[in-house]
């Protein structure tokens, strides 16, 4: 069975709620995926910390 | 040779103090008083928590940092200000009471031309019935507020992991212990480090898990909420941290305000006005904040401490504490010196500051109980003011009266934090989020209130990485190793 499935069953309050599937699931623990994503957040978050100082 | 005394060494204090003790030199002297012997990096009390830190990883002692940086340490509490100075002269110093050195309980007035109050939250446990005494946690529950409390936490984590194994179900109740608490934050980071070493312990399914707060809708962290830009859309927090808390099998009660907490069980008081009950097997609820009771007194000796401090005990700076109603309140609102508006020698600085407002809506029930977050001031936003206020400091005892005092206004700075969702190497996750401002500022951007070209979040182990990262980094900066003038706060 989907993992999802468990997700909506498991409450009436995640009856509405965005949940992810396993495509989604399995990317954030992807490492080059993830080494990408480490790339791209850390440059996002330098911009923002440039501009704060 | 001029002094500048800062109270506290968390993570405003010890910015200020250091970077203030390097671009004086030796020409003027730096005084810290905190009544800590040891700096902590808080942000990772959370892996102590779960036992994937221990306390000495997330520590070091204070002392030797101070004595390179050729600042003078006093180990103690401050517990008045008399900025006019007394009777016998007209010196402003403050009155502290040492907890170490070999001093402890000892008094002494301690003069100085300038002061930076950085003393941090007063952890007020005792707002809450059951949860402790002062700012003394209860028997009931945990925390991960300090060190010592996380090594508590994880203690008692273990003690529920082996009930699990031995076949007996565990309720975990994680949240805020009062309608007005701030750092949702950590304890979202809690429960989740927490389902995450469950699921690593094979007990999962032995545990269920509830969050409990006062925010009036999930994903608010005491800002508001965000919005980010996911996908071609721009998405509220609220749908991101719903569909997190679903996916890890999570139940949530959100608009809560904690009445008392009694031996296994708490009750509550809704938004709506109804009341309720709920039961734990282990609670991790975070206190409100309040500032640490400083008094102050004017020459003759009168109480002024109403003139000095906000009625919740932190420190009155350049904020307009009249904006009235949510409707009337502006980004303009928020300090951009930290200066005390009665005595222009005096500065505060991370929490120890008294915010105008909320950033977060304010709500009631209709009982009249306030339950809504009160705002974050912790984390970047603290350093770059420390730093702010470091460079104010610095220019007033080198330049004299009319030096340029520095700006840093939290509704015209951006933060970057990482909320961590469990740790491994390959398996962990956290939440990488950035906002800009941190305050929202609706009359440059009416419908978020902030940039969202520079406002986002996402949740993966990219942001593991970079939080552990920034574990090690914060800490050698902290420590004023090579190059740590270069690590942004």
């Amino acid at each position: 069975m989907k993992p999802e499935e468990l997700n909506f069953a498991k409450s009436a309050q995640n009856q509405t709620v965005m949940i992810p599937g396993k495509f989604a699931r399995s990317m954030r623990t992807n490492l080059i995926w993830q080494f990408i994503r480490f790339t791209i957040i850390n440059i996002k978050m330098l911009i923002v910390v440039s501009k704060s100082h | 040779m001029a002094r500048l005394i800062v109270l506290g060494g968390g993570v405003a204090g010890h910015t200020t103090a250091t970077f203030a003790a390097k671009w004086l030199g030796s020409e003027h002297e730096v005084v810290v008083v905190t009544p800590n012997a040891k700096w902590n990096w808080i942000p990772s009390n959370i892996w102590v928590g779960v036992g994937q830190m221990t306390k000495e990883d997330v520590t070091f002692d204070l002392a030797p940092v101070y004595a390179k940086a050729g600042i003078t340490y006093m180990q103690a509490k401050a517990v008045s200000l008399n900025p006019e100075g007394n009777a016998d002269s007209d010196t402003p110093f403050v009155t502290i009471e040492y907890t170490g050195q070999g001093k402890e309980g000892q008094s002494e007035d301690v003069t100085y031309d300038y002061v930076v109050n950085a003393t941090g939250p007063k952890l007020n446990f005792g707002a809450t019935p059951g949860l402790g005494e002062g700012s003394d946690l209860g028997d009931h529950t945990v925390s991960v507020c300090t060190a010592d409390h996380a090594v508590h936490a994880n203690e008692e984590l273990k003690k529920s992991i082996e009930k699990m194994k031995a076949g007996e179900r565990q309720k975990f109740l994680i949240g805020t212990g009062h309608g007005m608490c701030t750092c949702q934050g950590a304890a979202f980071e809690y429960i989740f480090n927490i389902e995450h070493e469950l699921n690593n312990a094979g007990v999962r399914d032995m545990a269920d898990m509830k969050w409990i707060s006062n925010e009036s809708f999930l994903g608010d962290f005491g800002m508001g909420g965000l919005h980010m830009k996911v996908g071609g859309y721009v998405v509220s927090s609220k749908i991101f941290a719903e569909s997190l808390y679903a996916e890890r099998g999570v139940e949530w009660l959100i608009g809560a305000h904690v009445e008392k907490v009694e031996e296994g069980k708490l009750t509550y008081e809704l938004l709506d006005g109804s009341k309720g009950e709920e039961e734990f097997d282990f609670s991790m609820l975070i206190p409100p904040f309040a500032g640490v009771g400083l008094k102050a007194y004017d020459k003759a000796g009168e109480d002024i401490t109403s003139t000095i401090f906000a009625p919740n005990g932190f420190m009155k700076v350049d904020a307009n504490y009249n904006a009235g109603a949510y409707e009337n309140w502006k980004a303009a609102d928020w300090p951009r010196t930290y200066q005390n508006p009665s005595y222009s020698n005096m500065f505060a600085a991370g929490i120890a500051f008294a915010p105008p407002h909320l950033i977060s809506k304010p709500m009631s029930s209709p009982n009249g109980t306030p339950i809504n977050p009160t705002p974050p001031r912790t984390g970047m936003p603290a350093g770059i003011i420390g730093k702010a206020v470091a460079h104010s400091v610095t220019s007033l005892m080198q330049d004299g009266a009319n030096a340029h005092i520095h700006e840093a206004s939290m509704a015209e700075m951006g933060a970057a934090c990482v909320a961590s969702a469990g740790k491994g190497l390959t398996t962990g996750t956290a939440a990488a989020m950035t906002v800009f401002p941190v305050v929202p500022d609706f009359e440059t951007y009416p419908g978020t209130g902030r940039d969202t070209d520079y406002t986002f979040g996402e949740i993966g182990l990219a942001g593991h990485w970079i939080k552990h990262i920034l574990h090690y980094m914060f800490i050698h900066k902290a420590q004023l190793k090579p190059g740590w003038t270069l690590i942004p706060e």
